[in-house]
């Protein structure tokens, strides 16, 4: 290590400044343009543009579209991470890979798959308009679409924790008398807490900014089926520039709320590995 | 066979399992089928026609070479980042460090109007560049490079920093005392170390970045045969109406994707398996 550290000064400088200039241009710079151009002539109308009822609606539905991904997804995570680490089965292979597709595929195209099984096309299309379900351009397309590309985020993070713990202590409790509940709350529960959080936060950033996905499947109607990120594309496209990025500076906080409690939560969870590998 | 009946007795399996088969069934699997069974109608001839229609060939030349570049642009910046991260100690590290998740926070769309106003020729960055070197990045194949690079910048650093953590400095050290260059050192004891992870984070971003909608749109400007990507021919159609084709392109570029996850995963097997040997 000393040796690195101190022969080659020189290139250790280079390096460094190659990536305060690359964080720089890259990562920094279009957050600061962001804040300038909302704030750019003052914060009263950065607040009207905000406080807009359009764009109100917009963020009402990002809310709930991301609690119900969350929510969903954070109970699947759960039961997936239980069913795949805890028991031995036949196509468990298989089950992982249908878990990670999701990763793979371009937003545009998990809009597409929706589409085709509950739109027009879609062969579930005569049973739903049948019973006046609306499920493509209404708001349960938009929570489905931002389930699919958010699916794997908490159960990703809860496996390996899951998986490197083995099954020990759970069958210890089971044994002494623990139902499943009981064995879950107070055996598994404590030590995937922090993973699940993470997965969580994960969770919640992919869907509040979801775009090609709900893009496909929203329809755009204003005030019904725009979320947030759709709603900014709107207002960038007729060059409401201030408009679009006052509600994109709304998202950047967000964003930076995300950031901060990831790294939190990952500093904890390091701790909590360190304690207990001790 | 012991170890089966050992595992049973864990209760809970078969409702975390039924939740999971479901889940996955209602959310993946039926969607996923749906895409496939409707590429059906359109038959192998008119399969071939869409995907080799000029357009769309085009289309997937720019989204493929795009990501391409991006990609190995990420292969080397965050390389240098990980390296920076992991093994020199300097003021605002820990900033660095927790910045790097950002493009997975800030929502897509916002990243793409953000880069859309700096890089056009009145913006902070596009300005001088095109007045100095009459470059233009928004609206140009750079504009997608820049976007798509914005967008994979944590792949590569978050795959290759673990694994630059747990190197042990033995070898090195053994090396540099064994009088080896420190190029020498880097190449023939860290790099084959980190080598998979390196190439896993570029595949993954050159996934990505094939998929990658919401930010490009905008600063690409979308000029067919020039600067249009894959998904945007995806969307266009689809706002024609244009089902049967838009699953023809959708299904080339799920085949796509898949083919670059599955080399992912040789490449993690692969290096799993060396591992195992040392």
């Amino acid at each position: 290590m000393g040796r690195w550290g101190g022969e080659n000064r020189a290139l250790r400088r280079l390096l460094i400044a190659f990536s305060f200039v690359f964080v720089g241009a890259m990562l920094v710079l279009p957050l600061c343009q962001v804040l300038w151009k909302a704030f750019e002539s003052g914060i009263r109308p950065f607040w009207a543009s905000v406080s807009d009822e359009y764009a109100l609606k917009a963020l009402r539905l990002s809310l709930l579209t991301t609690v119900m991904a969350v929510v969903c997804n954070g109970l699947f995570g759960l039961c997936a991470a239980w069913a795949l680490t805890r028991f031995a089965f036949r196509g468990k292979g298989f089950l992982i890979t249908l878990i990670d597709i999701p990763f793979a595929v371009s937003p545009v195209i998990a809009g597409l798959v929706f589409i085709m099984t509950f739109g027009r096309m879609g062969w579930a299309y005569p049973f739903l308009s049948e019973h006046g379900i609306k499920i493509v351009f209404a708001v349960p397309g938009l929570v489905l679409a931002t389930i699919f590309v958010t699916f794997p985020f908490v159960a990703r993070e809860i496996i390996p924790v899951l998986t490197a713990r083995g099954t020990d202590e759970e069958e210890a409790a089971v044994l002494m008398g623990a139902g499943f509940f009981q064995t879950f709350r107070r055996v598994t529960f404590p030590h995937i807490r922090w993973a699940l959080l993470y997965g969580v936060i994960l969770c919640t950033a992919r869907a509040m900014g979801e775009f090609g996905a709900v893009s496909v499947v929203s329809g755009h109607l204003r005030g019904r089926t725009n979320t947030l990120p759709l709603h900014i594309e709107i207002l960038f496209r007729e060059y409401h520039t201030l408009q679009s990025f006052s509600c994109a500076a709304i998202l950047v906080a967000t964003a930076i709320l995300i950031l901060v409690a990831r790294n939190i939560v990952e500093g904890i969870s390091r701790k909590d590995a360190d304690y207990h590998a001790r | 066979m012991t170890r089966k009946t050992r595992k049973k007795t864990l209760p809970g399996f078969g409702i975390t399992m039924g939740v999971t088969l479901a889940y996955v069934s209602l959310i993946v699997l039926i969607p996923m089928a749906s895409l496939a069974l409707m590429s059906t109608d359109l038959g192998p001839a008119g399969f071939w026609k869409v995907i080799t229609d000029s357009r769309t060939l085009v289309a997937l030349k720019v989204s493929f070479l795009c990501s391409l570049c991006a990609a190995l642009i990420n292969a080397g910046a965050g390389l240098i980042l990980a390296w920076v991260i992991v093994r020199y100690r300097f003021p605002f590290r820990r900033f660095v460090d927790g910045l790097m998740e950002l493009p997975f926070a800030l929502p897509t769309a916002v990243a793409g109007i953000s880069l859309t106003v700096l890089t056009t020729d009145k913006g902070w960055v596009g300005g001088p560049l095109f007045r100095l070197l009459g470059i233009k990045i928004a609206y140009t194949e750079l504009g997608i490079i820049t976007a798509i690079t914005f967008i994979t910048i944590p792949f590569v650093v978050r795959t290759v920093q673990p694994v630059l953590e747990q190197l042990s400095p033995d070898y090195e050290e053994a090396g540099l005392i064994l009088g080896a260059g420190r190029a020498t050192v880097f190449f023939r004891i860290i790099l084959p170390e980190i080598l998979p992870a390196l190439l896993t984070g570029f595949s993954l971003a050159f996934a990505r970045g094939l998929g990658e909608y919401g930010s490009v749109i905008f600063i690409a400007g979308n000029i067919p045969f020039r600067t249009e990507i894959a998904p945007l021919v995806i969307m266009s159609k689809l706002e024609q109406f244009n089902y049967d084709e838009a699953t023809a392109v959708a299904l080339l570029m799920l085949v796509a994707s898949f083919v670059v996850m599955f080399l992912v995963n040789r490449i993690q097997v692969r290096a799993a398996s060396f591992a195992g040997e040392k």
